[in-house]
């Protein structure tokens, strides 16, 4: 084990850039998960789909991944708010929805990765960005541009999420259906259509999450499931369905996972987040910052 | 139908399999019928948590591999034979079923299961970081060519697994049938009213981590002389987890005899799929039919028979799970 204080300042600046990453990834979990109750554990799935539409969109047209997807967002919230119809006909309307719902979508997950397996195979996939390559250095911290600049768009997502959950009125409508359905179902709101624009807007943000994860890394189809504790750690962590619990809570989990990687080596780092998920479900259910 | 009978019943039938086996006089039915037996323990215990508790559990990769491993450790130290190495994987991946519960089973439904699956890359990440039992490099293990009574070896380790598979059905049915069956039963249905009632809701959800995480424990242990080369992505593989999952909820949750027939009929569908399309194909297939069935018949091929076929008791808790499910008026 190699100390030194460049290094610490090293890795909890690059866990902090690596944890606004993450609180991108789980914006979407976030939503459905903490606003909505709906298990979505199928969501890094989707996130690794986004990856690759937007590599095919990046080698065939040249377009930045960043622009690619918002471009892609549309469709992604068609296929969430198509993908909760489906949940809500089959499993909530039914009123079993825990068990079953959680095997729908992790057949989902698992549909979504073998598919990309067949048809893509399992080598690493990546993009062509500017910025891409370059490192800012500012004495001995270093700021790698392919990190830095999925760090401030998700720092943007988060604030225009956060914005539109709490300034405008399906905003506000998707915070109230998350407390009392039977209120805002008297106050002529349809609650199955607010949530499933609320599904709709969460898988949509897993369009640019996966844009942000081929910037950051070379994607294979698997890589999806590491993130999978990861993002429920996070969204725990952070309080269920509190976006800037979310943030606060990603970046703590990235730089926990920097700093490890950093002093103990880079195979360790996945139990990390899985430490903290069981830790924080044992010790302290409500997270950082319950509602 | 009595317990012993039930066993004996079940013996009888497990010597035609191997008969039937032995006498198409090709090894490749035991390579075959040893993974889908191995699916149909994986299930069967799967089933005990997931069907009868209402727990479900994504780390079933996890107890396999702890199973699979604890035999690597072994057979580092010294090559035991595999009834020992049976009986240590279960005790191995008992305890830590029995850990896990107490770590997680205060939580209910979803946060149990993402638990359970951060539990599976824990101890992924574990393995790859332990050099005693081969780290990510993975680890050999020399299969005996033959061995004394049954010729062939994989002929041996068949028919471990096909006395483990009806172990495992005649556990699964005798707790169907006892005061513990009918109160994983309540923590199902109502755990806050079991609770409320006096049934101790927290104990028993331990047993039925113990047992789950044991008897997968056990079907992870034969493994490695199997595969006769282990590694961490084999033995951790996502194809268990679902495959556990998948065939219960594909079968029927509500008796032993759901995993049986999903486990049979998912299990040699990929058998044959693997040979006459491909292996990844097959999973594609079972995640549709998982999806499918979840959907379409969320009581699976069992729920299907009863609701046709009405008055086929299928065991008590079984007939008790219909009526509770029935679907409620939209709200």
């Amino acid at each position: 084990m190699i100390f030194s204080f460049d290094l610490l300042i090293d890795a909890i600046v690059s866990g902090i850039l690596i944890g606004a990453f993450y609180a991108a990834v789980t914006a979407g979990i976030t939503l459905s998960f903490g606003i909505l109750d709906v298990v979505n554990i199928a969501h890094p799935g989707f996130i690794i789909l986004g990856s690759y539409v937007v590599y095919i969109i990046n080698l065939k047209l040249g377009i930045d991944p960043i622009v690619a997807a918002i471009a892609v967002m549309p469709a992604f919230y068609v296929l969430g708010a198509a993908i909760y119809q489906v949940y809500y006909v089959s499993f909530e309307k039914r009123g079993q929805d825990s068990m079953r719902g959680l095997a729908f979508f992790f057949g989902i997950l698992f549909i979504t990765e073998v598919s990309l397996v067949l048809y893509f195979g399992v080598d690493y996939r990546y993009v062509e960005a500017p910025y891409i390559g370059p490192t800012w250095h500012f004495g001995f911290v270093d700021l790698p541009l392919r990190i830095l600049v999925p760090c401030l768009v998700s720092l943007l997502l988060i604030a225009g999420l956060q914005l539109t959950l709490t300034r405008t009125f399906i905003g506000r409508a998707i915070m109230a259906v998350a407390q009392d359905e039977l209120a805002l179902r008297l106050m002529a709101v349809d609650p199955i259509r607010i949530k499933r624009i609320a599904f709709g807007i969460s898988i949509a943000t897993a369009a640019l999450a996966g844009a942000f994860l081929i910037i950051i890394q070379p994607v294979e189809p698997s890589v999806g499931r590491e993130y999978i504790g990861r993002v429920f750690a996070i969204c725990v962590l952070g309080g269920m369905g509190s976006l800037p619990g979310t943030l606060v809570a990603a970046m703590l989990v990235g730089i926990v996972e920097s700093l490890t990687s950093t002093f103990y080596g880079p195979s360790w780092a996945p139990a990390v987040s899985f430490s903290f998920l069981l830790l924080t479900l044992a010790v302290r259910p409500a997270g950082l910052l319950g509602r | 139908m009595r317990t012993h009978i039930f066993f004996i019943v079940s013996l009888i039938i497990g010597a035609c399999v191997y008969g039937l086996a032995a006498t198409l006089g090709n090894d490749y039915y035991f390579f075959a019928g040893y993974v889908v037996l191995q699916y149909v323990v994986l299930a069967t215990a799967w089933n005990i948590l997931g069907g009868y508790c209402g727990y479900v559990n994504f780390g079933s990769a996890a107890f396999f591999a702890i199973g699979a491993y604890s035999t690597v450790a072994l057979y580092r130290f010294h090559p035991m034979p595999i009834p020992v190495d049976v009986a240590l994987g279960g005790v191995a991946s008992g305890i830590v079923g029995l850990g896990t519960g107490y770590l997680t089973l205060r939580m209910r439904g979803a946060f149990f299961a993402i638990a359970t699956l951060a539990l599976a890359v824990v101890f992924e990440t574990l393995v790859v970081n332990w050099d005693y039992v081969g780290g990510s490099r993975g680890a050999y293990i020399v299969r005996p060519e033959t061995i004394a009574p049954f010729g062939s070896y994989i002929k041996y380790l068949f028919l471990i697994m096909l006395v483990l598979a009806i172990g495992s059905i005649t556990v699964a049915r005798l707790i169907e049938r006892s005061r513990l069956g009918y109160g994983f039963a309540t923590i199902r249905d109502d755990e806050l009213a079991a609770e409320a009632s006096g049934v101790p809701t927290l104990r028993l959800k331990l047993v039925a981590t113990t047992i789950s995480g044991a008897l997968m424990g056990m079907a992870g242990a034969p493994f490695p002389y199997y595969i006769g080369y282990l590694q961490p992505s084999s033995a951790f593989g996502l194809d268990y987890a679902v495959n556990s999952i998948a065939m219960p909820l594909i079968g029927g949750t509500t008796s032993w005899v759901g995993p049986l027939i999903g486990a049979i009929l998912l299990g040699s569908l990929q058998q044959i799929a693997t040979v006459t399309i491909s292996s990844a194909v097959n999973l594609l297939i079972v995640g549709f039919l998982l999806v499918g069935f979840v959907i379409v018949a969320p009581n699976g091929i069992t729920g299907l028979v009863q609701k046709y076929i009405p008055h086929r008791p299928l065991g008590q808790v079984g007939r008790r799970r219909v009526k509770a499910d029935a679907p409620e008026a939209t709200p």
